[in-house]
């Protein structure tokens, strides 16, 4: 008070400025604390329409993240299954059995093959019997129709896609190879499609990402309305631009996370809900796909990205209608 | 502490809020301001509070110039300026004292301290005891009061009041008027906007009067001299 004080001093500025910086520093952390705590109660007060903002925010933000999981699920199976791959070569019909023995040694010692097997045409069409079913209608073949056979497989740094197919080349060009086959071909579709749905999650990313700011900036833009008077006082009590804006920046983190929090739940019902058929399709498949859900780095991640987006909602928001608010 | 210096202030081509005004406040003294509604008293405040921008003349806060400040200078030019308003802007979603501590949340001042200068600024102002209450439970001049609290508790130099007495009974007014009296006899410049002329005639101090945007500089006479005719 005025009043009360002998040794008032008219210029307050040189007084602030002999504070020590550890305590100004002390008080403006302290402030923080205060309005990021203020912010949060706030948005308990009306739990409903926080708790939609949430799920809003949630359900968006759990789409694009859900698609990226299973992209990661997926590649961890074409990563399994590309070790499986091998190189399966049949011979010209002509090629007696000593040809193809030579043919196999020759093979197995070029370079990124580390194994060769021989499948006589007898041996082959025994299994095709036994594999098919048509036991009985092969009976009626005058002859064995199948080729000897080489399976080739290559080394475990060659599995590439590129190099397979460099190791294909090779053999298809050498004499008495009928036809090279690669059981990648799928493998390689299930790429292509793996890479568009990962382009398409990404778009979708963005897409939902733009629609969480703008919810969030939305929903600042209304509690800028309903906090005017206050912020009006602020201002013509020395608020700098700063301090009015602290609120409603802390408010745009809370829904943020809040979102986050929500999208990391739904992610983990889902995928508790969708593992069990999930593992029954991979036995079927002899596949060891399982879905996973969010690993602690993704949550993580999630949650920062959640904070962010609403950190930029808030922020766009108060840049274009707190700025304006200026007392008459 | 307060200074116009050739101060003109135009809205657009036909309307001229202030005229070449002159005047200059000392430290500690406190003077009133009076005219029509109209008259430019609020736009001459505003000036002062930099909520406006004078169109020529030079406006000095502090021995600060304030024409040349650039707007993020601007809170900390206001909190060296207390101001009281007619419809005193208290905020109703919070208590007593938390509306008067927020001069001091904006300087970032500890919280042992606010707790100590809202207690003392609200013990000057007779209400210490309803600090807990909220404004919306007070009568007019108690919220008026809490308004001068929040004005005053972070010790500004110079304080300005618009019509602080506006929706006030005589003896109400008479007791807010005593309390700026205080304030200047510690070094306080006042600056009070109104035009309640009897209460300014009573207090005997110097009278600053707008007429369509000119400034008559004078004291106000105890006796019945008119020297503003409404």
């Amino acid at each position: 008070m005025a009043a009360d004080s002998g040794k008032r001093t008219p210029q307050r500025g040189a007084r602030q400025a002999s504070q020590p910086w550890r305590q100004q520093f002390d008080s403006w952390l302290a402030h923080h604390r205060k309005v990021a705590r203020d912010s949060n109660q706030r948005l308990w007060r009306a739990p409903v329409a926080s708790l939609l903002t949430w799920l809003v925010i949630g359900v968006a933000l759990a789409l694009p993240a859900a698609m990226l999981v299973l992209l990661g699920s997926l590649q961890g199976v074409s990563a399994g299954w590309e070790n499986a791959a091998r190189v399966t070569v049949y011979l010209e019909e002509t090629v007696t059995e000593s040809r193809a023995r030579e043919l196999q040694q020759r093979l197995a010692t070029q370079a990124g093959v580390s194994g060769v097997e021989f499948i006589h045409r007898e041996q082959a069409l025994a299994e095709f019997r036994e594999a098919s079913g048509l036991g009985e209608a092969l009976d009626y073949l005058n002859d064995n129709p199948l080729p000897h056979t080489l399976l080739v497989t290559p080394q475990d740094g060659q599995r590439s896609a590129e190099a397979i197919d460099a190791l294909v080349a090779n053999i298809d060009g050498l004499a008495d190879v009928a036809r090279v086959q690669v059981d990648l071909g799928w493998l390689q579709r299930l790429n292509v499609l793996a890479e568009l749905l990962g382009r398409a999650a990404w778009v979708l990313a963005l897409m939902l990402a733009a629609a969480v700011v703008l919810v969030i900036g939305n929903t600042i833009r209304l509690a800028i309305e309903n906090r005017r008077d206050e912020i009006l006082v602020a201002r013509l009590v020395g608020g700098t631009d700063a301090f009015v804006r602290r609120p409603f920046l802390y408010t745009g983190v809370w829904y943020g996370l809040g979102g986050g929090i929500v999208a990391f739940l739904l992610l983990q019902i889902s995928a508790w809900w969708l593992s069990g058929p999930i593992d029954r399709l991979a036995a079927l498949y002899r596949s060891n796909f399982s879905l996973s859900g969010l690993s602690m780095e993704g949550t993580l991640v999630l949650l920062l990205v959640a904070v962010a987006l609403g950190w930029l909602g808030a922020w766009l928001a108060v840049k274009r209608h707190l700025d304006a608010i200026e007392p008459e | 502490m307060i200074e116009f210096q050739q101060v003109s202030k135009r809205y657009d081509s036909d309307h001229t809020a202030l005229r070449n005004v002159n005047f200059l406040l000392k430290r500690g003294e406190l003077a009133f301001l009076t005219g029509h509604s109209g008259a430019g008293k609020s736009t001459l405040l505003k000036l002062i509070m930099l909520m406006e921008r004078p169109t020529a003349g030079r406006v000095i806060v502090g021995g600060q110039e304030l024409n040349r400040m650039p707007r993020r200078q601007i809170p900390y030019i206001r909190r060296h300026i207390g101001v009281v308003f007619q419809n005193h802007q208290l905020l109703f979603d919070r208590t007593v004292f938390d509306n008067v501590a927020m001069p001091l949340e904006v300087t970032g001042v500890p919280s042992g301290d606010i707790g100590r200068r809202v207690r003392a600024a609200l013990d000057k102002v007779g209400l210490l005891s309803k600090e807990k209450m909220n404004p919306m439970q007070l009568s007019g001049g108690e919220q008026q009061r809490v308004g001068i609290a929040r004005a005053v508790v972070n010790k500004p130099p110079v304080l300005l009041a618009d019509e602080p007495t506006g929706n006030l009974d005589p003896a109400l007014s008479a007791d807010i008027m005593h309390l700026f009296q205080q304030f200047s006899q510690v070094g306080v410049t006042v600056l009070i906007a109104s035009h309640d002329i009897a209460l300014i005639r009573h207090m005997g101090r110097r009278m600053l009067t707008l007429n369509q945007g000119l400034l008559t500089d004078g004291d106000a006479m105890p006796t019945g001299e008119v020297l503003y005719g409404g």
